[in-house]
This record gives structure tokens, sequence and C-alpha cells, in this order.
């Protein structure tokens, strides 16, 4: 158990560490709805806004969360808005790598492809300042509460939207929020997952849990205990092998995810 | 005692007009078959109904129920085919229009509606892997889970085999048997008049509304 504590006395791991498990679990919950929702690439277009933001706010030396955050949530918005008039997901490809270009142009012409730039894309656990975990941890409560206070409502309108709208549920105000929550989740985990993987922490636990699970409350849990997991082991690895920490994380539950549909299998015969 | 009086309704489709001048009322008890060709405007009478945005000129004025106290049962192919729920959750979530948690009380009701509708045996059981007639009825048990009278059902059998089609005109007779207003859409025209009491028959060149004995054929 040497190894707990070893991790425990760098600051750097226990800041990446608490605000890494919350990030998951956050992830996690609102995948299932992205997934469940068909908007699985959500999380992937933000993450590329949330990159070029924070290349130019670099550039322009104001901190990045000031800059990414506003910004993602309006992104949100907007591709939830596209969704109906357009192809969903090719707006979303359109709006991410646009993102993903803008940030690539500024950040070579100003400050260069610096290891900033490379931790925002790639991710890492040295990358979060104090002020990160605090933030961090606000989010996560918050995503926390709201879930569990609408649970039933959030069940409802992910089922069936127009269901939810004639029984009087709020459809638009549960949109707007879930895209906010992810909107905000996902700028704070391109830190230490990077803006190119923070969308696989989104969709891999829900569509890995659906391999076994089939209610929706037991799909809910399963996702943010195997976020959770694949962070964990993600985190150790890299901290005594050196592995990248997002792309880690991703390969866990990559691992995972083959091993449910596996199981699913045999327990489906 | 009119529930539902519709007066005057007519509604647009991107300036296109799809019906105009509907007038009619729906008592409470009553069972109301909607028919009409595809494109008629059944369903968006029935999202009128519901309040979903659709632009209309002419009122809709509820009487002893709000709006929200319709339950209603969509079109089959309008559900995501692969979504892991219990019949049990997707039960309650009849429920979630009007509160934020499920209470007891609440729970009593939708057990008390699972054995109407016959279906106590499936409660546990994941919604995706039901036969499509199975399907149907929880979601016809959702709609009574969310409604206080009035039950706006859409094209409640289409899809379904004759035994499972039969199942569900039972059930939901029995329904109206026991004091809730029916309001269905269908193109079943021979059935509708079988358990209707009244009948709307829209088409391009006006409507017709009334008792479904005297509806020449």
């Amino acid at each position: 158990m040497s190894f707990i504590t070893e991790i425990f006395s760098y600051p750097f791991a226990v800041r990446a560490i608490i605000a890494g498990l919350l990030i998951s679990l956050c992830a996690a919950l609102l995948g299932v709805n992205l997934v469940l929702r068909r908007f699985s690439m959500l999380g992937d277009g933000l993450s590329h806004v949330s990159f070029g933001s924070a290349a130019v706010a670099l550039a322009v030396g104001v901190a990045p969360l000031k800059i990414s955050i506003p910004v993602v949530i309006i992104a949100a918005f907007f591709l939830l808005r596209l969704n109906g008039k357009m192809r969903g997901d090719a707006a979303t490809a359109i709006v991410s790598s646009s993102a993903l270009a803008v940030g690539i142009v500024v950040a070579t012409l100003t400050t260069g492809m610096n290891t900033d730039i490379s931790n925002y894309m790639f991710g890492s656990i040295l990358a979060l300042s104090k002020g990160d975990v605090y933030i961090s941890v606000i989010v996560a409560v918050t995503v926390l509460l709201c879930y569990i206070i609408f649970y039933q409502k959030i069940f409802t309108v992910s089922f069936d939207d127009g269901f939810a709208y004639a029984t009087g549920v709020k459809v638009g105000f549960y949109n707007s929020l879930t895209a906010i929550l992810t909107a905000v989740v996902v700028v704070i985990g391109m830190r230490i997952m990077g803006a190119l993987l923070i969308s696989s922490v989104i969709t891999f636990p829900a569509i890995s849990s659906m391999r076994i699970c089939k209610r929706y409350k037991s799909v809910v849990i399963c996702s943010a205990f195997v976020s959770v997991v694949a962070f964990v082991i993600g985190i150790i690895l890299s901290f005594f092998y050196d592995v990248p920490t997002g792309a880690g994380i991703v390969l866990i539950n990559l691992a995972i995810f083959l091993i449910f549909i596996l199981y699913g299998k045999i327990k489906g015969k | 005692m009119a529930q539902i009086t519709v007066s005057k309704l007519s509604a647009f489709y991107e300036n296109k007009e799809i019906f105009k001048n509907l007038s009619f009322t729906v008592n409470k008890g009553d069972y109301l078959c909607v028919i009409g060709e595809n494109g008629s405007g059944k369903t968006t009478l029935m999202r009128c109904i519901l309040g979903f945005d659709v632009k209309h000129t002419g009122s809709i004025t509820f009487n002893g129920i709000t709006r929200k106290e319709i339950g209603w049962l969509p079109q089959r192919t309008e559900l995501k085919k692969d979504f892991p729920a219990s019949v049990y959750e997707v039960v309650l979530s009849g429920f979630s229009g009007t509160k934020l948690i499920i209470s007891k009380k609440d729970k009593k009701r939708a057990e008390k509606n699972l054995k109407l509708l016959e279906i106590e045996n499936l409660k546990n059981r994941p919604f995706k892997e039901l036969s499509g007639g199975q399907q149907q009825k929880v979601l016809l048990c959702r709609a009574l889970c969310s409604a206080s009278s009035v039950l706006l059902l859409d094209e409640p059998v289409t899809g379904l085999d004759s035994t499972s089609q039969n199942e569900m005109y039972s059930l939901i007779r029995k329904l109206n048997k026991s004091g809730m207003t029916v309001i269905m859409i269908s193109h079943d025209v021979e059935r509708a008049v079988i358990d209707a009491n009244k009948i709307l028959r829209i088409s391009d060149d006006g409507y017709y509304f009334g008792n479904s004995k005297e509806d020449e054929k």
C-alpha cells in the first residue's frame, strides 16, 4: 500500500486525484443522458471549442477558464439548438474542427505550440492549480445535486421528450441545464484528460454500462462506478509508469468496454 | 359536462392550412374517435390539444382539468428502441410532470394501474425486450399515471398483431367504462364506430362531428 502514501505525498497528485474523481463522476452521469439522447458527439465538439478558446486566452494572456467556460456554454446551446434544424452530427463536426483550427492557428502564430498548448490537447496531471480544484469541487457538487434533485425529470425527458413536454415537464430547461453542466465539465476535465480525449470519459462509461445493465438506474450507477475505476487505474499508471494520463484513462475505459461486451454476450446466451 | 371545448380551430404548417374552423366538444366520459386520411391533420389536432408549439387560430378551453392532466399515448414510431429502462421506471415517469420526487402514494397508484392493465408481472422486465403489444400497454399505463380523467391515444394499435390489437381495444374500453374520457386517433373506421360514442372525421374538404351511431359510412 506504500504507493498510495507516495502518491498522496505530492500536492499536484492530490489535486489531480480530487478533481479527476469528481469530474469523472460528473462526466459519467451526464454521459448517460447524452448517449441516450444521441448527443454523444456533443462532448467532443465542446472539447474542441474549449481548446480553441483556451489557446486564444493564452495568446492574449487571460486565464483560460474565464474565456473557455462562457464560450463553451454558448457553443453547447448552439449545438443543441442546431440539432433540430440541421443534422446535429454535421453541425458538431463543423464546429469542432473549426474551433480546433482556430486554436492551432492562434497558438502557432503567438505563443508557439508549447507545453501549455500540448497539455490542453493531451491532458496532464501536473496541470491543475489550486483554483482549478476549487472550481472542480463546485462544479461537481452542482452537477451531483442537480442530478439527484432532477433525477426523475431527467429520466422522463431522456426517455421520451415529447411525452415529457405534454405532461408538463419543462423540457427546454432540462436541455439547457444539460448543456451548461456538460460544457463546464468538459472545460474543467480538459485540463486532466486533454481536449482530444475528454469526450471519451463522457461516452465510454455509459456505453459500457449499457452492455450489461438493463435498467436506467443501474446504468447510471454502473457508469459512475466504471468512470471512477478507470480514472483511478489510469492515474496510477500515469504516476508510476509515465503513461499519458488522458490516453491511459481512455485505454482503461476501452478495456472495460470490451470486457463488458464479452460479459454481456456470455450472459445473454 | 364539457371537459374540452374546441372552437373555430385552424392549424397551419409553414403557412399552409392543415385544417380549418374545427369546432367540437368532448364531455366527461366520452369516447371520441378521430379519423381521417394520413395528412388530414389528426396528429396536428392532437398536438394543439396537448399544447405543443403549433401555429393555430381559434381556441381550446379546458373545464375541470388542466392541459397537463391529459394522459398521452404517443405514436410508437417516436420511441428509442435501445433505451435501458425497466417497465416500472417507464410507468413512474408518468408522474414526473408535476412532481420532483415520486411519493409512496404515486407508487401505489402506479401499482394499481399496472394491475388494471394486467401487466403487473412485467413490472421488473426491461422495456426494450417486450413485444410491441406489451410496450403499448406499458405506455398506456404511463399515460394513465399522468392522467386525471382524460386519455389521448395516438393510433394505439398501429403495428400490433390482431390479438394485441383486440387486447388493447378492450383495455381502452374498460378504462372508458370506468369513467375515463378517451380521445383516440385511428384510421380503423369500422372498429372506431363500435366502441366510440362520438366521431370526428377530418378531411381536406371539411369535417364531420357527431354521434358514432349516426355516422354515415
